[in-house]
């Protein structure tokens, strides 16, 4: 290995790192959200918008993201809806996510006891308060695990935007082997800066939990 | 005025709560077959009968957690069972549960403000000098910012019982609340619905604690598969009239052949 050549490509990668990161967060925060609105639409059982929900998450999860992306880049603008990259690499990522989050959510929501329900109803709290105050704080803990492990997952399915030619760091990776055949020392940063975004998250991830765990 | 004066004043009075002939079933299976309990202010009713006899579920048909099969739940003499159930009514009871109901994410006192702030409007600086009174009251006073997690069994559900009384409730209902606790923690619990007792609070509970059931009774009822079938005051832990009672209570009782 080259280890010149790795010192003069990691601008490059650092300027690839941020459009990852930047398309990965707005990825995430409107997976949370569609994910969210998804699990709590499952437990309340709201009819209609539950069968939608239920449709969402198999297309969602049965379907290939580089093929979500194929459909929001080059399919829509045929239906006359015409997308930037950014959108929809981060739409792509959202709706992907979002099935994945509302599962993590679900599970967790489930997993209250009904007894703290049933409190909260007979304090006479709306199902809205009791939601608010008191089911979702204690399923957040619960669901932290599944939710950052979902979140690394976004992360690095977010690799799929350097189909739309986004310079992401796959993108720049298979830019710089096509053109200079340094196919080594691309990868090599490759898993590098991966693993530079991805091991703080799983250890931020551990620490959330740890402190939900303990109380605050 | 002591809680003796209290009864005698209200008498004749309409009762706080009224059940008249609540029917629950479970697929086939009948668990309160047409039950009619009255409650008047400052009475403290008991629930006594074997398990699975639908005590339980006879608190959960007044508040609300189950629907009704039949027959109706009244409050101050207004219907609010079936499609008359309120969220207003239900404020107006106040109800504790066997197991331990804390919200675990939420401090000693806020457990106790979160009702009447979000539900009552309550300030918030108000509904904390509240809760800290509740507190003292039942002796926790300096567990305001704990964490429920590290509270005792028998410290939580006092805690739970100031929850239930910061929303004023008309009425009290206790489901069994010290049946999860280990037995030093039980008196303490109990204790604290003795004086709840004396200081005049209309009550309903259901309970398996025969003692404390004697000491704290107005009237007794005795429910059997479904119905009622003992009803009477203090003196029905020493002269039960039915045979079903004394064969309920026997079942408290020890005996040794030869001793």
């Amino acid at each position: 290995m080259n280890w010149g050549l790795v010192g003069s490509y990691v601008p490059f990668f650092v300027a690839a790192a941020q459009v990852t990161l930047y398309i990965s967060f707005g990825g995430i925060v409107l997976a949370l959200l569609v994910g969210l609105l998804c699990a709590v639409v499952r437990l309340w059982k709201v009819p209609v918008l539950e069968q939608l929900v239920g449709a969402y998450i198999e297309i969602s999860r049965n379907t290939p993201s580089l093929v979500q992306l194929f459909f929001l880049y080059f399919g829509l603008p045929k239906l006359g809806i015409l997308l930037s990259q950014e959108a929809c690499a981060i739409i792509c990522l959202g709706f992907l996510g979002g099935s994945y989050m509302a599962e993590a959510f679900r599970a967790a929501l489930e997993a209250v006891p009904a007894v703290q329900h049933e409190s909260a109803q007979v304090l006479g709290l709306t199902r809205a308060q009791a939601m608010r105050h008191v089911i979702l704080p204690i399923a957040m803990k619960q669901a932290t695990p599944s939710v950052v492990a979902n979140v690394v997952f976004l992360v690095k399915e977010s690799s799929v935007v350097s189909g739309i030619a986004l310079a992401d760091l796959m993108y720049v990776a298979k830019d710089i082997i096509g053109n200079n055949y340094d196919t080594l020392e691309a990868l090599f940063l490759l898993v590098v800066f991966y693993a530079i975004i991805l091991i703080p998250v799983c250890l931020l991830g551990t620490y959330v939990e740890r402190r939900f765990t303990n109380g605050r | 005025m002591n809680a003796t004066e209290n009864h005698a004043a209200n008498a004749n009075e309409r009762p706080v709560l009224e059940l008249r002939n609540i029917t629950k079933r479970f697929g086939s299976n009948t668990v309160l077959d047409g039950v009619d309990i009255a409650v008047n202010t400052g009475e403290v009713v008991v629930l006594l009968g074997p398990s699975g006899c639908g005590k339980s579920t006879l608190l959960r048909c007044v508040v609300g957690l189950e629907d009704l099969d039949g027959g109706e739940v009244l409050l101050d003499g207004e219907v609010i069972s079936g499609a008359a159930r309120s969220q207003e009514a239900r404020t107006r009871m106040g109800m504790v549960f066997q197991s331990y109901d804390l919200f675990p994410n939420l401090s000693v006192l806020d457990n106790i403000t979160l009702a009447p702030t979000l539900v009552r409007g309550t300030p918030k600086a108000e509904a904390e000098q509240r809760a800290v009174k509740l507190l003292e009251r039942v002796g926790l006073a300096d567990k305001a910012n704990d964490l429920p997690s590290t509270l005792s069994g028998g410290q939580q559900q006092r805690v739970a019982i100031c929850r239930a009384l910061a929303m004023d409730p008309e009425i009290l209902l206790l489901d069994e609340v010290t049946a999860a606790l280990d037995p030093e923690m039980v008196h303490e619990v109990l204790q604290v619905v003795l004086e709840l007792a004396d200081d005049g609070l209309t009550m309903l509970i259901v309970t398996h604690e025969m003692s404390f059931a004697r000491a704290i009774a107005d009237r007794v009822i005795l429910l059997d598969s479904g119905n009622i079938a003992e009803e009477g005051d203090a003196s029905f832990f020493e002269q039960p009239k039915t045979e079903r009672a004394r064969q309920f209570l026997s079942t408290f009782e020890f005996h040794r052949a030869g001793r």
